[in-house]
């Protein structure tokens, strides 16, 4: 089949994408974005949490199908595209969240959604938030440490609406 | 559009102001830290060749089982399929291994476990490999599973391996025991009269899953010569490269290994997996092939920690001074020996812990079994020893009426003692001090689940709670206890094995500015190895832009990223190098400017911030002056001090290069009713010589302490008596989340090591022993049950 969707503000397509295929796979394999990972490929570690039309999911658990003519923000989106990191993305390079890197694109997008609704978490909110989302490395201290320092520096303003992740400079 | 290629040079720029930035001690960000939060860092599972095929695994269903015939014709008629192998196709040898070459490539005449490899398929989606695969026509007639030491080696048991010739086969009881070390110190039998107070207990340690997340896989790209270039995740490039080219026919230059982003190790990617099979079926296809296990595969396609049944006897007197240990370590290594050997002689020559014990007899055992083969994990033998020994200190403690850190304390070693291999510790060993340091932390506040609403009004938060918004709970039935635990651990590879690392650092003008290269073969698996070399670079070099090459075999071998040693080795490696580089700078200056200013005479020259300076801080010429265009360019080797095999009998010998300790105090409440555990606070205290990247120093302790936290209560691969695993996957196998992980408070002891590199003491897997036990005793306190296994699971609490 014919797949169309929009990932990161770009128009993109496949062909021939065999109808077992999931949205991880396409994105990886199909469509050259190789940023969302694959650990466990069942929807328990979140490594491949991208946003579709806004909400998390696991791409892993998304057949490719279900993704025609969604909304679909990836880590490849976080940077701005003159590669200014996002505050969270620094934030976690900064605070050592980052080990072997596999469940960062993954935590990213988690925590980018959770300080989207709630700009100021407590502790509990940000366990709650990333709990879907496995590390295997850092223990999670500093992932912790990470979120706390990216909402210091996010802008304390109202949620966007739920039907985009996107911002509208990165609207195609 | 060619090869995607595994992550490129990694640069780093530090330094202006004041001294050159980014050095030893401090904690610069991560050279790959911005690729790996942006994307584009590649790991081996995101490997891309326009040309490549996928390859997968035909596996074994059954845990032993006679292979009779092999048919592979349906398969090969399956549209878009390449090639099918099995071990027919060999080119050279059948069978490889870290010690022993046991393990054959693909399965001959038998299998030893379920998941054993018996036959690969390369074709063009990943999809019709698996299902080609499923067309292979495998004919086994399946035999008895031995799966403990009973079974294993009953006389009537059979033989797994008839053909054994390895150094360990005419020593062992039994073919069927891999090795056998005990450790013999003192007079147990006389000590035995002089206890006044004994206790004795059996434990059990389930089978645990390093879970990296990153799973196995690679791409093997096919040569002109012939030979065959593999990207590939891994912890020591140079021992897969040893391994494969005997299995591939070719020879050694031929392999060429780079290293690809890796998503994490712990111990699992020592062994082969998918190395050989990608490349075999690259060179038979001439086409490139990437392998990619899904988490279901990569359960059979690595091994585990050894699981362990541990009895042990403890004599002491009145006053709380131990007198002899006894003990007896079961490990199960399953079907192929993989690093048993070493994991034995680290459980029997650790197995008293940082004690001061005059009379010990120690026996370690380990198994080949029909079970999943083990291998190494963070903390290698010395885990499961920890949490045994640990539960016997309380258990004594209680027995003499004594606080259990008191005890710990009263028998401490400390440097200067002789451990029961007769090795005198020759470093700081402040086992008393780490433990002072966890009990004297502030505890955390007691029901900390009752909250206050905006109202001010007394509410109790569930997130808090055994059990969390499950709503198990509000507090009922919710009882808390502390427990205690340290630690012992090897740092390095012990028992006379040649242990070395090597660097190479180029030192040259690159636009006007000094610029360091550093090319090692060290595998980064997310522990940082990248970060500290720029940062010995800087402080021995004085500059502030570092490159780090890419990991590969062109370089010589760094040895394994394992046994907490690369900061050590590598690093030593590095700094050697520098050390070298540094000399030879100081000699063109001296060469090219000594008649200029006398200051070159000086001994004490630095190189600091792009320059050479004088004792006295006078700047003589910068780095870029002094070079011009000369390139300085060395390669040097760094071994740590020799050690000795233990003896075979009374496992006497100077064996392990280095020690170090970490100690936890855990805080839990636990449900009775329903048996929840909720750790609520994971406090450490470790001596890591010199921190030398302090973030990544704590990074490494929290990581360790909640692998820890696993074992004691989440993680365990089932394997059923017949030798299969129940629960291969994510879904079964249950790895903390940060819901199951408290604050983890961690006090670093900086006590320099005089042997090591800047004192520093290998610091990735002693928090892995001690953060078992703890929280163990930590349960036991709060529930009064004598808990003997790990993980303990809610069966074992509940109250009836």
């Amino acid at each position: 089949m014919r797949l169309e969707l929009t990932v990161n503000g770009r128009p993109h397509s496949a062909d021939d994408v065999w109808e077992g295929e999931s949205l991880l796979y396409v994105l990886r394999e199909r469509l050259g974005l190789p940023g969302s990972k694959n650990a466990c490929e069942q929807g328990e570690c979140g490594s491949c949490t991208v946003r579709m039309d806004g909400d998390l999911v696991c791409a892993c658990l998304v057949a490719a199908g279900q993704a025609e003519g969604a909304e679909i923000r990836t880590v490849e989106g976080m940077a701005d595209p003159d590669g200014q990191l996002a505050p969270l993305q620094a934030a976690f390079v900064e605070a050592g969240a980052v080990q072997c890197g596999f469940c960062t694109p993954g935590l990213l997008l988690a925590a980018e959604e959770l300080l989207e609704r709630v700009p100021r978490p407590a502790d509990a909110d940000i366990r709650e938030a990333l709990s879907g989302n496995l590390c295997r490395c850092t223990g999670y201290e500093n992932i912790l440490d990470a979120v706390r320092l990216a909402a210091t520096r996010t802008p304390d303003a109202p949620a966007p609406t739920r039907t985009s992740g996107l911002t509208p400079e990165r609207r195609p | 559009m060619g090869v995607v290629p595994p992550p490129a040079g990694l640069t780093q720029r530090a330094g202006a102001g004041q001294g050159t930035e980014g050095g030893v001690g401090t904690s610069p960000q991560r050279p790959d830290g911005v690729l790996k939060v942006t994307g584009e860092f590649a790991y081996s599972s995101d490997l891309w060749h326009q040309d490549m095929l996928w390859g997968h695994t035909l596996r074994s269903p059954h845990a032993h089982a006679e292979i009779r015939a092999i048919d592979i014709s349906e398969a090969l008629t399956v549209p878009g399929v390449h090639c099918v192998l099995t071990h027919a196709d060999l080119p050279a040898a059948t069978h490889y291994g870290l010690e022993f070459q046991d393990q054959p490539v693909l399965a001959v005449d038998r299998v030893r476990y379920q998941g054993e490899p018996v036959a690969l398929v390369a074709a063009d989606h990943p999809e019709t490999a698996r299902r080609a695969a499923e067309r292979i026509r495998v004919d086994y007639v399946p035999l008895p599973v031995v799966h403990d030491e009973a079974s294993a080696t009953a006389p009537e048991a059979p033989v797994l391996h008839p053909d054994r010739d390895d150094h360990h086969a005419e020593h062992v009881p039994h073919p069927n025991v891999v090795h056998v070390q005990p450790v013999v110190s003192g007079d147990v039998e006389a000590a035995r009269a002089e206890a006044e107070v004994v206790v004795r207990g059996s434990y059990t340690v389930g089978m645990q899953d390093q879970a990296f997340l990153g799973p196995e896989s690679g791409l093997a790209v096919p040569a002109e010569d012939g030979g065959v270039d593999l990207y590939v995740a891994t912890q020591w490039l140079h021992v897969d490269q040893r391994q494969l080219a005997p299995v591939l026919g070719l020879p050694p230059e031929r392999v060429r290994l780079t290293l690809a982003g890796v998503g994490g190790a712990f111990g699992a990617r020592e062994d082969l997996s998918m190395q050989a099979h990608a490349c075999l079926l690259a060179l038979r296809a001439d086409r490139p092939v990437k392998m990619v296990y899904n988490r279901y595969e990569s359960f059979f396609g690595h091994v585990h920690r050894h699981p362990a049944r541990l009895t042990y006897e403890h004599g002491a007197t009145r006053d709380g001074r131990l007198v002899y240990v006894t003990g007896r370590i079961v490990l199960d290594g399953g079907a192929y020996a993989s690093s048993s050997p070493a994991v034995v002689g680290n459980a029997a020559s650790l197995g008293v812990g940082p004690y001061r014990v005059p009379h010990v007899a120690m026996e370690a055992v380990g198994l080949y079994t029909n079970n999943p083969p083990c291998g190494a994990m963070r903390g290698f033998g010395a885990v499961q020893a920890c949490f045994a020994y640990e539960a016997q200190m309380d258990k004594l403690a209680a027995a003499l009426g004594l606080d259990p850190v008191e005890l710990r304390q009263r028998n401490a070693l400390s440097q200067g003692t002789a451990l029961p291999t007769g090795q005198r510790v020759d470093a700081p060993a402040p086992v008393a001090e780490l433990l002072r340091l966890v009990k004297a932390r502030p505890l955390p506040p007691e029901r900390p689940w009752e909250a206050l609403d905006g109202g001010g009004l007394p509410t109790v938060d569930l997130r808090a709670l055994p059990g969390g918004l499950a709503n198990t709970t509000h507090g009922e039935g919710v009882v808390r206890g502390v427990g205690y635990a340290v630690g012992i651990k090897n740092v390095g590879f012990s028992e006379g094995f040649d242990d070395y690392s090597t660097a190479r650092v180029r030192l040259a003008v690159t636009a006007g500015e000094p610029q360091v290269t550093v090319h090692t073969a060290m595998a980064e698996v997310g522990q940082g190895g990248v970060t500290v070399h720029a940062q010995i670079a800087r402080t021995e070099l004085g500059v502030g832009q570092v490159s780090i090459l890419p990991a590969d075999t062109r370089v010589g071998s760094a040895g394994s990223t394992s046994a907490s040693r690369q900061t050590y080795m590598t690093g030593g490696a590095v700094r050697n190098t520098c050390v070298a580089v540094r000399a030879e700078v100081l000699r063109l200056g001296r060469e090219r400017f000594a008649d200029q200013h006398p200051g070159w005479s000086d001994a004490e020259l630095r190189l600091s911030d792009g320059a050479v300076l004088a004792e006295d801080g006078t700047v003589l010429a910068g780095l870029a002056e002094v070079l011009g265009d000369t390139a300085i360019d060395l390669e040097l080797e760094f071994r740590h001090r020799p050690t000795e095999p233990f003896d075979r009998v009374t496992g006497q010998g100077f064996g392990h290069v280095q020690y170090s300790f970490c100690a936890h105090r855990a805080v839990v409440d636990v449900d009775v009713e329903l048996g929840l555990v909720k750790v609520v606070e994971l406090a450490a205290a470790q001596d890591v010589g010199r921190a030398i990247n302090p973030q990544a120093v704590r990074g490494q302790i929290h990581g360790g302490s909640t692998q820890g936290l696993g074992l004691a209560v989440l993680e365990e691969i089932l394997v059923g008596p017949d030798g299969t695993i129940r629960n291969p996957s994510f879904t079964d196998y249950l790895i903390p989340t940060i819901l199951d992980t408290p604050p983890m408070p961690v006090d670093v002891l900086e006590l320099a090591d005089p042997h090591a590199p800047y004192g520093l003491r290998g610091v990735g897997e002693a928090p892995t022993l001690s953060a078992t036990p703890a929280i163990v005793a930590a349960i036991r306190q709060a529930t009064g049950l004598d808990l003997t296994r790990v993980p303990v699971r809610p069966e074992h609490l509940a109250r009836g």
